[in-house]
């Protein structure tokens, strides 16, 4: 993957030239075995980390957690609760570090943004129709648009699975690099929905063609669509950002998301990014991990590893 | 951020080390006899002394074929079938619930790493002997005629490198035919079989079935070459392999041979490049090395050679070297000085020849038996490390321009164990499979087993076939 892609992807204009070379260029990805992959992920996951590397690992995942709801039922109350968690995740213990971002619907951009006015914690808005991605581009675009006027640092755009599904990489490649414009200087994520690409080949190039259309992030899933985040499609996306920089010198980052509730699981998702993209991806700037529910289980742990007891869910805060 | 593992190791106290004062005869521990003697085997992490172990002399052989005859005469061999599947259910059972226990001391005696007996030595033999308890009662449809009779007694000599799942390859397809067995397992690496003797008696088996002699050469050499035997089953080198076909030319005795390997794994510019890299990883560098269907040579084409060896390179950079019962170890322990001294030499070899040879940045252990993770590249047919098996880390890379020269290539040695093809091209892995004169081809996978899949070598790699139905056929009377 070094020396021929590098020449490949020197020019990524010729690369998307035309519907054809961008399908070329794709489908000259190198395949990838599926039973091989489970089976590298499964290994990765039997990785035992106790003591001081748990009590790392646990406060790195919980600053690389984009802290999400996306619900009809959200309100600027429930945002301004789960922003004052984000912030200051356990109130009983000042140590613990905060998120990385809250990540809510466009329309409460503003709520979140006044929630950690003040705080490092960032503001990501689901845009592009999210979750289906079925709008009309301009509608799309001006979803983008609405949010990052409101305030929003981070945009998870969903691609159009339908178009890619049919061939058609290059509405997908140009709807990206479309929204790429009209977030400015927002971190644009692009959610693959990896659920419904389905093969690990479709996930490579999903990751390649986001990265290529100017992708900051590329990211699993909208948590909408079952399965969600798992580790082998996560390992795939983290050897195509890895390929894309030795080949591109450009660093992408990965965000997994939906599914992961558990300290346990969280854990073998950064033993994956290290043994896998490496340490340098090992940063909330290069990794996110996008849940709600797993952010007590991480601090119950994180309690549990400075006390030597298990305290009981009460003890922790709902938002 | 840098991530370090904490160390993580399994507790050895689940097993008790002590001195197996004896052999496994007739069902009891018994002390040797005149002519025996007394040999350590040590820790290859660190160089303890585990236990002191009999060594069996010409008077214990003769008692443990004595009681395996009498075994096979009056019980095992006229017990129904069903009987006999109960017996070997039993032990699979056993083999499970004490599983941690075997396999800590697998990896104590052996060096190998907790994560591979734990999660590959230990289930499969296990999972043998669910297979074979099977086939106990359905021998008849076995294709081997209406009532296929057994052979008698089985002398088996196994080797250092997978002690347990070589002696479940070797045991249980022998008791489910109605053979019984006088077994010898390798002199570094005996305390799994003593162990596996005391599952015996747990689970009620009838004296004389299973009898362990432990012992080095002299004691496999007095077993091979006993009258009293029928039937040899031998897994090790092909040098010994050799020695015993000569013995065994000059009796009646039945023999199979599992021996040496220098399998080529062929990787194609069209490869699953990522899985191909673990594949390239697992074959060559699972247990050390110490695997005699080992992918030891990698073939791969020209025009993805530099890519191939560069993502090899960043892989084996991460490969975790050390104490084996880290639960997160990669790579173990070299299992003896005399194979540390080997593979040394072999790679110094590869130097002499003009191979460059790299290993990532490892630091080893300063006691105990080491060698890093070694890949050499610019390696020639002629090199000795191209030709003769290293039985350790150490990948000798190769390239090719066409499928027929892959071909040519892999199959110019006097070996033939094992092979991999690396393609996404369903009709090229068929075209090769059909050409590979080895007795297993891994499509697109290395290194994987299943007591349903025969296994087994051409040339010199021995012959006849262990697990699945071809394998019955070693202990049946078919001829």
């Amino acid at each position: 993957m070094n020396s021929s892609v590098a020449t490949a992807v020197s020019d990524v204009t010729s690369i998307a030239a035309s519907g054809q070379a961008l399908r070329r260029f794709l489908h000259g990805l190198p395949g990838v075995d599926e039973a091989g992959a489970q089976a590298r992920a499964a290994m990765l996951a039997s990785r035992s980390i106790k003591t001081t590397a748990k009590r790392q690992a646990l406060d790195a995942a919980i600053s690389m957690i984009d802290l999400t709801t996306l619900e009809g039922q959200d309100t600027p109350g429930k945002v301004l609760a789960m922003c004052a968690k984000a912030r200051r995740p356990d109130p009983a213990d000042a140590t613990a570090p905060p998120v990385a971002a809250v990540c809510v619907y466009p329309d409460l951009v503003p709520v979140a943004v006044s929630g950690v006015a003040g705080s490092a914690v960032r503001v990501a808005s689901v845009a592009t129709a999210f979750p289906s991605g079925r709008a009309s581009v301009d509608v799309k675009l001006a979803d983008v648009k609405s949010a990052v006027a409101a305030g929003a640092g981070e945009v998870d755009m969903v691609i159009d699975r339908g178009a890619f599904l049919a061939g058609r990489y290059l509405g997908v490649f140009e709807e990206i690099a479309a929204v790429r414009a009209a977030c400015g200087d927002a971190h644009l994520k692009v959610i693959l929905e990896t659920g419904e690409l389905a093969t690990l080949d479709n996930v490579r190039r999903a990751s390649w063609l986001a990265m290529l259309a100017g992708a900051d992030f590329i990211k699993t899933s909208t948590g909408k669509v079952a399965p969600a985040a798992t580790l082998p499609v996560t390992m795939v996306m983290l050897e195509a950002v890895r390929d894309f920089r030795s080949a591109h010198g450009r660093q992408v980052g990965v965000k997994a998301a939906g599914g992961i509730r558990t300290a346990k699981d969280a854990i073998r998702y950064l033993v994956l990014v290290n043994e896998t993209a490496g340490e340098e991806w090992l940063d909330p700037r290069w990794f996110r991990i996008g849940a709600s529910s797993l952010l007590n289980d991480l601090l119950m742990q994180r309690t549990r590893m400075a006390s030597g007891r298990y305290s009981g869910p009460d003890y922790f805060t709902m938002d | 951020m840098k991530f370090e593992y904490a160390p993580a190791p399994e507790s050895r106290s689940i097993v008790s080390l002590r001195d197996w004062n004896g052999l496994f005869i007739g069902g009891e521990f018994v002390p040797g006899t005149g002519g025996s003697g007394v040999f350590k085997t040590v820790s290859p992490a660190t160089e303890e002394v585990l236990a002191e172990v009999t060594s069996a002399g010409a008077e214990d052989v003769d008692r443990a074929v004595a009681a395996a005859r009498a075994a096979y005469e009056r019980t095992w061999s006229v017990m129904p079938g069903r009987e006999r599947g109960k017996y070997l259910f039993r032990i699979a059972r056993i083999l499970q619930e004490r599983s941690r226990e075997l396999a800590v001391l697998e990896t104590l005696d052996n060096g190998k790493p907790i994560r591979e007996s734990r999660d590959v030595d230990v289930p499969l033999a296990a999972a043998h002997f669910f297979y074979h308890a099977g086939w106990s009662d359905k021998l008849s449809y076995a294709g081997y005629g209406p009532s296929p009779r057994p052979l008698g007694v089985a002398g088996q000599v196994i080797p250092w490198n997978f002690p347990l799942l070589m002696l479940a390859w070797k045991i249980a397809p022998a008791l489910a035919c109605g053979n019984t067995v006088v077994l010898k397992p390798a002199e570094t690496t005996p305390l799994t079989a003593l162990l596996f003797a005391e599952i015996c008696q747990q689970a009620d088996l009838p004296p004389g079935v299973v009898n362990i002699v432990t012992g080095a050469g002299d004691t496999g050499r007095l077993l091979v070459g006993h009258p009293g035997i029928d039937k040899v089953a031998f897994t090790g080198s092909t040098e010994v392999g050799k020695e015993i076909a000569r013995t065994c030319a000059r009796s009646r005795r039945r023999l199979t041979l599992e021996l040496g390997g220098k399998a080529a794994n062929v990787v194609f510019d069209d490869a699953p490049v990522d899985q191909a890299v673990e594949g390239i990883v697992n074959g060559i560098f699972f247990n050390q090395g110490h695997v005699c269907c080992a992918g030891s040579r990698l073939l791969v084409q020209e025009s993805a050679a530099e890519d191939v060896l560069a993502a090899l390179r960043r892989r084996m950079a991460t490969l975790r070297l050390g104490d084996p019962l880290d639960k997160n170890t990669d790579v173990g322990a070299i299992n003896s000085a005399k194979q540390l001294a080997k593979i040394r030499t072999l790679a110094e070899s590869g130097d002499a020849d003009g191979a460059q040879r790299w290993s990532p940045p490892c630091v080893l252990p300063d006691r105990g038996f080491w060698f890093p993770p070694t890949v050499f590249t610019g390696v020639s047919q002629a090199h000795r490390i191209a030709r003769e098996e290293i039985f350790g880390p150490v990948l000798s890379v190769l390239t090719f321009r066409t499928p027929a020269e892959a071909v040519e290539k892999a199959n110019n040695t006097p070996y033939g164990l094992s092979a991999g093809v690396w393609t996404e091209k369903g009709s090229r892995i068929l075209w090769m499979a059909g050409r590979l004169r080895a007795g297993v081809v891994w499509a697109n996978t290395f290194n994987r087993f299943d007591p349903s899949s025969p296994f087994g070598g051409y040339k010199e790699s021995g012959y006849g076939r262990e697990g699945g139905r071809h394998g019955l056929e070693a202990y049946l009377d078919v001829h």
